[in-house]
């Protein structure tokens, strides 16, 4: 599987969702890539990956995508990642 | 990510990276704050401050990616000297516009000059914003020294938990 974790940058805030997002998978002993982009290349990789995480503010700009765009508000919240990457791949 | 117990956040911050209780109108304001510690430690250039802040009004309020918690940078550029941070905490918190984490208390500059060589202080800063007692005493610090003492605190106990098993690759 693929994830890719979006931010304005894709070297800041899209790092850190990032290395949460892969102790969350750790966890739940999920096998998949997850990659940091920024958001201008975001709508391109997202063609071949599955799930998009990314903030409220640019799940808007994402735009239309078949991967499944997960908006995470607390980056921190491993609890919140879980649940909502959980809901996404069931 | 192999590279992550090697970086010591408070080798990362020197004093003069580090404002507590520190004063500021607005997120304009508080950015600035976070992009002029980067300057005074020579991670960047004055060009990269203003970068900070049109990141925010170009895409956003996006950086405020916790309760509380901006992180303010830019994308790698000239006005980047090496990867670095810089610690601002807020005597008043100040509205960013982000509707979930609203009031930030805490922006961390952050500077890159790719996207690799800051990879290990990532890790570090993760660790640290990832444990809420580190983070309260943190924003509660009331002088650079104080931050430095409890960020070492938290490198010397990190370096002594065991490795995460990583039996799944080897």
């Amino acid at each position: 599987m693929k994830i890719i974790a979006v931010c304005g940058m894709g070297i800041g805030t899209s790092v850190l969702l990032k290395m949460n997002t892969e102790k969350v998978l750790r966890k739940l002993g999920i096998d998949a890539d997850v990659e940091a982009a920024d958001i201008g290349v975001a709508r391109g990789m997202a063609r071949d990956a599955e799930i998009v995480l990314t903030s409220e503010d640019l799940a808007a700009q994402i735009g239309d995508v078949s991967a499944t765009v997960i908006v995470i508000d607390n980056f921190f919240d491993l609890v919140e990642i879980e649940d909502k990457l959980t809901a996404a791949i069931d | 990510m192999t590279v992550s117990t090697s970086v010591k956040l408070a080798e990362e911050l020197p004093e003069v990276a580090i404002l507590t209780h520190a004063t500021a109108a607005d997120w304009r304001a508080a950015i600035t704050l976070a992009g002029q510690a980067l300057v005074a430690s020579g991670v960047t250039t004055d060009n990269y401050t203003a970068e900070m802040v049109a990141a925010v009004e170009d895409l956003g309020p996006y950086i405020v990616i916790a309760p509380g918690l901006a992180i303010a940078h830019s994308r790698p550029s000239s006005a980047v000297l090496r990867a670095g941070l810089s610690w601002v905490s807020l005597a008043t918190p100040v509205m960013f516009g982000n509707k979930k984490n609203d009031p930030v208390s805490l922006v961390i500059g952050l500077a890159a000059p790719d996207h690799a060589s800051h990879l290990g202080i990532m890790s570090a800063l993760a660790l640290v914003l990832a444990d809420a007692d580190a983070l309260s005493q943190l924003t509660e610090a009331d002088s650079p020294a104080r931050v430095r003492e409890i960020l070492a605190a938290i490198d010397k106990k990190s370096s002594q938990d065991p490795p995460l098993e990583r039996k799944a690759h080897s």
